[in-house]
């Protein structure tokens, strides 16, 4: 297994792993947000009849079908890579790993892609109330799909409900799995996180039209909307991020001591706001600390103890045998700074423009609107770094505390294979996402269309 | 009946569901230049399949998933085995799904239909490719893993079932298109289906009596000859709604040949002393327990709905949308 070329294949079936995660994770938390957030329009249309509702769930709905077409067809790779470059952690996680993973599918896929389907040609065939409904049942089906991938996903992160047997993992408690502490924390995180980037998207896009002085009371509206869904939505990602940060200590002590580069374990432990390590050392040159910060926020108390690295990376060699279990300091470290650090920033963002806008005003002023549409970027970085966070911080491991990641690469696939594959998916997916943005921006350019009643013969979504 | 018997059954079925209906969306695809005349009939075209593509292909996720549930270590060795067919399969469906959810947002049309022309042929020969190299037994280890090449998967046998589902495929859009339009259009789509069907038939029942084996895929071969049949007869006599039942019939015949030749096994070895069989590839009980309760009450649900979409959608398209 460790022969150079196996290290290739393991190398480049991480790569490969991230970049095609990564990428389907664009596209993501942008379909969880905006789905409700349609959905929410199209309600208020419904209950109100107001034309200008009916233009932004259109409007807003054509840009959603764009995205979200990107999200399914990234998401048919992501189905098949745990057979083709991860085949021994198929077969040793499968018994338990799969049970969500199909639940997933029949549950939730079915749902959404079916009832997506009766939303977008469906305008002139359902009754509105039906046809309401129909996106309803898309949105849910998104956010379930969300819990069950999730549910799959800690349990990598933390292994529960199943003994070893046959040298695999094997089931025993489904609940226990599907109620895995670690689950139920990274849930409304990661839908939280997914509502502030929707909500920096339909903010950005409404600014863009504010800014040139098109539709201005309808944007307005929307861009005011979209401000109080960031808004609220921060508060739910920093409650429940604060909730994991304790799960994970708990749990993952030495992602936790990574996230923080602290070394040593510590009482009263500040939290670091900038530090330049130094690995080989396992200390810090320079390390600028808002005080008692940690320890509140991974045990709740001023002068609760953190472990460090060093002394993790001791007990676990004395647990697991010699080896190195550290993962990459610096990235962990960052990324954890940086994805609270943008998501906050978009938070601020959002309650400073409803201070603002409030009581009817619109700054005279262009940079509001130009800031709101630059930022659109900055929850999708923060969504991608915390997952950056997530699964690198989990490293050595593959799944916490049984299976290392280089025991888990498919023994059988040569290294031209994967490198076939990774360039191949690499560049299909750089021209897909030119073609993406490119089609956004043409149907941002052009903008809501006058509606009629939609129970004229036009169906005005259709394709 | 055994856990293991029920899931091999449901996967086979998982398996169906998605020939059935992902092969009329593959047809339509393959069909999209021979029968568009103008961008008008080209739209239709796209249109007859765009409310039900994504569910289509569902059922395909779900038979992934279901296998990785029920069998890891039949997914395992199967993906990592197929490598790079499955790759192309996955670049196929990339490009056919973007196409058609993009095709009517572009101002040029032009490269989209032929990247769902292409995303749809692809895998209509391909998955006959792969599902004639599981049904006859593929190079394995004594730990399962694959040991042949790509070219082995690339032998004149699975070439021929390739071919044999290209063509089964491609018919069943010819008969969907039929079913869905009117006029010039739907005109033409009859007339392919007439052209394909003597073909499909040599074609299919040479590729069955090739790949069969064991007692009970007999049956399964005869109601796919029937099926094939009964859709040249109801195209003949221009009843649509029954050629694309006896259609539908043939592929749901064909798959079950396919599957009862394969029983016991997932994937036969070359030595038959390291083929993965419904039991060593087999999750535990306790897996298989909880997922037959989940598919038990989930299943015929799906059903239902996808089912009352096709009703939604029933009415003929008749290009003046
Ligand atoms: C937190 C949410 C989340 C995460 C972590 C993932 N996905 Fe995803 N996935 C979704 C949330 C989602 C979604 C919001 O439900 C999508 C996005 C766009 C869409 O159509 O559904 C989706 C689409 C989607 C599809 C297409 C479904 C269809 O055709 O309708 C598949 C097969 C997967 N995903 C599979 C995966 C796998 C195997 C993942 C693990 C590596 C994964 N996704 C990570
Ligand atoms: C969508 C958000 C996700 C992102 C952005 C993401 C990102 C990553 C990254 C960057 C890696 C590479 C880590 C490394 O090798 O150093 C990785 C590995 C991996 N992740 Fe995730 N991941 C996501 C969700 C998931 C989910 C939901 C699952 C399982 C259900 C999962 C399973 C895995 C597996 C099996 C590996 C490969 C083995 C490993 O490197 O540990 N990931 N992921
Ligand atoms: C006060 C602010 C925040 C805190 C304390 C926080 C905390 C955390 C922690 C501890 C994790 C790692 C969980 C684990 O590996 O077990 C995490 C992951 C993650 N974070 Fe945050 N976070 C915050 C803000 C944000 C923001 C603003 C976003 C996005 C807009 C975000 C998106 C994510 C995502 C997508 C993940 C990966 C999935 C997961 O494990 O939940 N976080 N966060």
């Amino acid at each position: 297994m460790h022969d150079p070329a196996g290290m290739d294949v393991l190398d480049l079936s991480r790569w490969q792993f991230g970049i095609t995660t990564v990428y389907h994770f664009l596209f993501v938390p942008l379909t969880i947000g905006l789905s409700i957030l349609v959905a929410g329009l199209q309600t208020a249309w419904h209950r109100t009849r107001k034309p200008e509702y009916l233009r932004l769930t259109k409007f807003f709905g054509k840009l959603f079908l764009i995205n979200f077409a990107m999200g399914v067809v990234t998401g048919i790779v992501q189905e098949f890579q745990f057979g083709m470059n991860w085949s021994d952690y198929s077969r040793f996680v499968g018994d338990v790993f799969g049970a969500p993973l199909a639940m997933e599918g029949l549950m939730a896929f079915f749902l959404e892609s079916t009832f997506i389907g009766l939303w977008i040609f469906g305008w002139d065939r359902l009754s509105p109330r039906l046809h309401l409904a129909t996106i309803w049942i898309a949105a849910i089906g998104t956010n379930l799909s969300a819990y069950f991938i999730l549910a799959a996903n800690s349990w990598m992160q933390h292994p529960v409900g199943y003994r070893i047997n046959n040298g695999r993992a094997e089931l025993t408690d489904i609940w226990a799995v599907l109620t895995n502490s670690t689950t139920l924390v990274t849930f409304p995180h990661v839908i939280f996180g997914a509502f502030i980037a929707a909500g920096a998207f339909v903010l950005g896009v409404s600014a863009w039209f504010l800014l040139r002085k098109r539709d201005v009371d309808m944007f307005r509206i929307s861009a005011r909307m979209a401000m109080v869904v960031s808004l609220v939505a921060a508060i739910g990602v920093s409650l429940s991020g604060h909730w994991q940060a304790q799960i994970m200590t708990e749990q993952q002590p030495m992602k936790m001591a990574a996230a923080e580069a602290l070394w040593e374990d510590e009482t009263s432990a500040g939290f670091s706001l900038f530090a330049i390590g130094d690995v080989e050392n396992g200390r810090n040159h320079v390390n600028l600390q808002i005080p008692y910060g940690l320890s509140l926020l991974s045990t709740n108390t001023l002068d609760g103890k953190v472990e460090g690295i060093n002394d993790i990376q001791a007990r676990y060699e004395a647990l697991y045998g010699p080896g190195d279990y550290r993962p990459v300091v610096g990235l962990a470290y960052w990324s954890f700074r940086l994805m609270i650090g943008f998501g906050m920033l978009s938070a601020l963002a959002a309650l400073v423009g409803l201070w603002l806008t409030r009581r009817g005003r619109l700054p005279a002023s262009r940079w509001p609107y130009r800031l709101a549409i630059v930022g659109i970027g900055l929850p999708f970085l923060a969504n991608t770094l915390g997952w950056i966070f997530t699964e690198m911080g989990r490293q050595p491991w593959t799944v916490f505390g049984l299976m290392r990641t280089a025991a888990a690469v498919s023994p059988g696939v040569d290294v031209t294979s994967v490198a076939i594959t990774l360039v191949g998916f690499t560049l299909v997916y750089a021209v897909l996402a030119f073609i993406e943005v490119r089609l956004m921006l043409k149907f941002i350019r052009i903008g809501p269309q006058e509606e009629q009643e939609p129970d004229s013969a036009v169906p005005a979504l259709s394709y | 009946m055994e856990l293991t018997t029920v899931w091999f059954v449901l996967i086979a079925v998982l398996w169906t569901g998605y020939f059935v209906l992902e092969g009329f969306d593959f047809g339509v695809g393959i069909l999209l230049p021979f029968l568009g005349r103008d961008e008008a009939d080209r739209r239709t075209i796209v249109r007859s399949i765009g409310p039900v593509w994504d569910g289509n292909e569902v059922w395909l996720l779900v038979a992934g998933g279901a296998t990785f549930a029920a069998f890891p270590e039949w997914y395992a060795t199967l993906f990592s085995g197929f490598y790079l067919p499955l790759f192309l399969i996955l670049l196929a469906l990339i490009m056919r799904g973007v196409a058609l959810e993009y095709r009517n947002k572009s101002d040029s049309t032009k490269g989209w239909d032929r990247a769902f022309f292409w995303g749809s042929l692809g895998p209509a020969l391909l998955w006959g490719v792969a599902f004639t190299n599981i049904v006859r037994g593929v190079p394995l280890d004594a730990d399962h893993e694959y040991t042949g090449t790509l070219f082995t998967l690339l032998n004149p046998v699975a070439l021929l079932g390739g071919v044999a589902t290209l063509l089964l495929f491609t018919q069943h859009g010819a008969v969907f298109l039929a079913l869905r339009t009117t006029g010039d259009l739907r005109a033409r789509a009859v007339r392919a289906a007439r052209l394909l069907a003597p073909v499909t038939i040599l074609v299919g029942l040479a590729f069955l009596l090739v790949v069969r084996s064991g007692a009970v895929s007999w049956a399964a071969l005869a109601l796919a000859v029937a099926g094939l049949a009964g859709t040249l007869v109801a195209t003949l006599i221009g009843r649509d709604g029954w050629a694309f039942t006896a259609s539908a019939v043939a592929i749901v015949a064909v798959t079950a040949t396919l599957f009862t030749s394969l029983w016991p096994n997932v994937m036969p070895a070359l030595d038959p002393a390291n083929s993965l069989t419904v039991i060593n590839a087999a999750s535990s009980p306790y897996t298989l327990t909880v997922m037959t309760w989940v598919a038990a009450i989930f299943t015929p649900l799906v059903l239902i709905y996808q089912g009352w979409t096709y009703w939604i959608f029933r009415r003929r398209l008749t290009g003046a949308f």
